[in-house]
């Protein structure tokens, strides 16, 4: 999702965004001396806060004027006078590992047992703010770099703490000191974790504690069993399908069958008359039906009686549209990088190669149905949902019922994928069940069904991909022109000012704009169409590489082909000789033996690409049979 | 209607077309059971009926009458089932939310089959969905599973 590391400075669609190697939003780095600020709190123990880099802190006031950066217990890390590290965790678990990565960059500082971590999510607060977007969310393959230093600080600082303390405690100097598996150690003595922790909460916050230098890991790099697999393996973790609140009801609710559709005639009687549904509520996306029960709520929304103004888009369909994505695609779209005159090249070729890849919207379709619950209180509202975009809701719940952020608690639980789909800028399904618990003033669980998943919307935009090329000299290309036409997903949301420049939405050509094929071919040009339609559109694991992997590789073996050359050798023409594309080509072409003899009725093909930081080349042998 | 679930008598309040899925999350609590599909398409919802494997979102509570129903829950006390010690030995899992279905599955094969090869696992598991696409550790997990199981078994014995 969105930007990462990748350098596409080169191009039209060059933006700003951070990246590991630069400093966050702001552009001041992180001081370490502002990084951490220790409390002593009603809980007991010690409790390393994290701190609000100036950036986030800019960025809030700006969103929020007159608002002061709240002050709350927050932390990274609880010590407990039992000796347990409580770690919580700023970003959401959904399979991607946080859950015991993050937990590994702190022990790793700390020093502490490794079997007394216990972990927990966060709740939402802007302490726990992405460092380099301003908000908290989990997403764009960043949970790891955006934290690493910051976590790592969190951990040496209450190390050095714990250190003090347990020094005092034990009658020597703290330098003579050291820490091992949760104990302060001095010679034959020692002090655990616990019995100083609250001591080391009332000592001034260290300023400049050393980081362990990389060569003294023991624990980050190695190899690390997961935290989270027993409760996964016996059925005790808990998802946001699985909470259960006093008077709950649950929820699933009838939506447009057709985007942008409007509810013009209801008819309840026969989903009320159903045994065990209590209430039915329209809100703004459609009919909420509420059951004793999932299926009391199911059986009264399939029972309803509902009339649709089905609007502009009644006849629309994905035929339609690709008449339409192919009627632009024969002229140039917005430039998204561009050298030379592609026109006049392919016009002095004796013979262009066209191809055209068409590829479909896609639902996330995460194995957990979405799903929200939402207890609306006197003094704010509690939401358990498992979300990746905690920073974003919260603003979305108190919008909805005029609450200040903080009277907004949300509480992440386990998510059963995500994919990009629980962060959503318009916060669907979380506005929803609030909309829902606001409506009938009950608590409430809004629960989708998997086809209510798979034709919401929210989809990965379809896409399409017009190329043309000529070859030169040895087969190599001299022109390539490459049109993309697809739905932006920024558009529209709070993301456009820093992702859209120029018309284009970094995210329809990445992975195209910046191929590492470009360089090597004199007169190229990428550029973009953005139609927009009335289907919701969404990023959706790798964004735009999920197009534009498939579309580029495809077209180049297609050049290959027509030069009649081993697509490997093309491929290495092309690219930069220490590319790294071109060194993870050549390690599979040597893990595969390419060139070797198949059996009859196979073949091998290959493929490079790069994103967020991650280069992959693959090589697949296939057959018919 | 009266149910057994993991050696426990239930007696719930359920209509005849309600499916045990939801008898057990919505009315009995166990939640570990989980909701994927609601047309036996995915896997995440399979219990044991009578030790066989079935998909719960399709079959109506009240055709379970004096069957022995066993869910994630009560596949072990404490996690110590095979199946559930060498998911955690393979680090199975990652978002987690289809491995209730897969450690059920997987359990009611090395029962049947307690030596499984790779095309028994590949047809046993193949109504399980993993959107996290744990699949290799989970066929790694099942030889593993039926490696401790037996050893459990030659020590009974």
């Amino acid at each position: 999702m969105w930007r990462d590391d990748i350098d596409l400075s080169t191009s039209a669609a060059a933006m700003t965004t951070p990246s590991p190697d630069s400093p966050p939003l702001g552009g001041e780095g992180v001081k370490r001396r502002e990084f951490l600020k220790t409390t002593t709190v009603a809980a007991a123990g010690l409790i390393v806060a994290c701190f609000i880099p100036t950036a986030v802190r800019k960025a809030l006031a700006e969103s929020a004027p007159g608002a002061k950066p709240p002050v709350s217990p927050n932390a990274f890390i609880h010590i407990a006078p039992d000796n347990s590290v409580t770690v919580l965790l700023k970003h959401s678990e959904m399979g991607q590992g946080v859950w015991t990565s993050l937990p590994m960059v702190i022990a790793e500082e700390l020093g502490c047992d490794w079997n007394a971590i216990k972990v927990e999510h966060a709740p939402a607060a802007p302490e726990y703010a992405h460092t380099a977007y301003g908000l908290q969310m989990t997403g764009g393959s960043t949970s790891t770099w955006e934290s690493f230093d910051q976590l790592r600080s969190a951990g040496a600082t209450a190390r050095e703490l714990l250190l003090t303390a347990g020094a005092a405690k034990l009658g020597a100097k703290a330098a003579d000191c050291r820490v091992d598996n949760g104990y302060i150690v001095h010679g034959t003595k020692r002090v655990s974790f616990g019995a100083v922790a609250e001591a080391a909460a009332k000592l001034p916050t260290p300023t400049d504690v050393k980081l362990k230098d990389a060569k003294d890991w023991t624990i980050i790099g190695k190899p690390t069993r997961r935290l989270d697999s027993k409760a996964k393996v016996t059925g005790k973790a808990e998802f946001g399908i699985d909470v259960k609140r006093p008077n709950m009801l649950v929820a699933v609710v009838a939506r447009a069958p057709v985007f942008g559709a409007k509810l013009k005639t209801m008819d309840a009687s026969k989903a009320k008359a159903i045994d065990g549904v209590m209430d039915v509520v329209e809100v703004p996306s459609g009919v909420a039906v509420l059951g004793k029960h999932f299926w009391a709520a199911k059986k009264g929304r399939d029972a309803l009686v509902l009339e649709w103004d089905e609007g502009a888009f009644a006849n629309g369909s994905t035929a339609a549209l690709r008449e339409e994505y192919r009627k632009l695609a024969a002229k140039p779209g917005a430039p998204a990088k561009v050298a030379g005159d592609v026109d006049a090249a392919l016009k002095k070729a004796p013979h262009a190669i066209e191809a055209e890849y068409e590829l479909p919207f896609l639902a996330h379709a995460p194995m957990e149905p979405l799903n929200c619950t939402v207890e609306i209180t006197k003094d704010g509202c509690d939401v358990w949902t498992g979300t990746q975009f905690q920073g974003v809701d919260q603003g979305a719940v108190a919008k909805i019922l005029g609450l200040k952020p903080d009277q907004v608690r949300i509480h992440t639980t386990f998510l059963g994928g995500g994919f990009g789909r629980r962060a959503n800028p318009s916060s669907d399904f979380i506005s929803e069940a609030v909309e829902v618990a606001k409506a009938s003033k009950k608590t409430v669980k809004v629960v989708w069904t998997r086809e209510d998943d798979i034709h919401g919307g929210y989809y990965r935009p379809m896409w399409l991909s017009r190329f043309r090329a000529a070859l030169g000299e040895g087969g190599k290309p001299v022109a390539w022109s490459h049109t993309i036409v697809g739905q932006s997903i920024m558009a529209g949301t709070f993301f456009a000012p820093m992702m859209v420049k120029d018309g284009i939405d970094g995210t329809s050509v990445e992975g195209a704009a910046d191929s590492p094929y470009l360089d090597a071919i004199p007169a190229h040009r990428v550029d973009l169409h953005s139609p927009t339609s009335p289907v919701t559109v969404l990023w959706w694991r790798s964004v735009g590489h999920s197009h534009t992997a498939f579309v580029v590789e495809s077209f180049v073996d297609e050049l290959a082909h027509a030069a009649k050359q081993d697509p490997l050798d093309y491929r290495r023409a092309l690219l930069p000789k220490d590319s790294r594309e071109r060194r993870a080509l050549d390690l599979a072409a040597e893990k595969f033996g390419w060139g070797k003899p198949l059996p009859q009725g196979h073949a091998a093909g290959m493929a490079v690409h790069q994103s967020f930081g991650s280069y992959v080349a693959q090589i697949a042998e296939v057959s018919v049979e | 209607m009266k149910l057994v679930v993991n050696g426990q008598p239930h007696e719930v309040d359920a209509s005849a077309d309600m499916p045990l899925l939801w008898v057990l999350r919505d009315l009995i609590g166990l939640t570990g059971t989980k909701f994927g599909c609601g047309m036996a398409l995915c896997g995440a919802c399979t219990v044991h009926v009578d030790g066989q494997p079935i998909r719960s979102c399709v079959t109506p509570a009240s055709a379970l009458a004096g069957k022995s129903i066993t869910t994630i829950e009560g596949l072990s006390k404490d996690g110590t089932h095979p199946v559930q010690i060498a998911w955690q030995e393979v680090d199975v899992v990652q978002c987690g939310y289809c491995q209730s279905g897969q450690v059920m599955t997987a359990a009611a094969l090395i029962k049947q089959k307690p030596d499984p090869t790779d095309a028994n696992i590949d047809a046993a598991m193949a109504g399980n969905l993993c959107r996290c696409g744990t699949y290799q550790r989970i066929r790694t997990a099942v030889h593993r599973a039926a490696a401790l199981s037996k050893k459990e078994n030659d020590h009974v014995a």
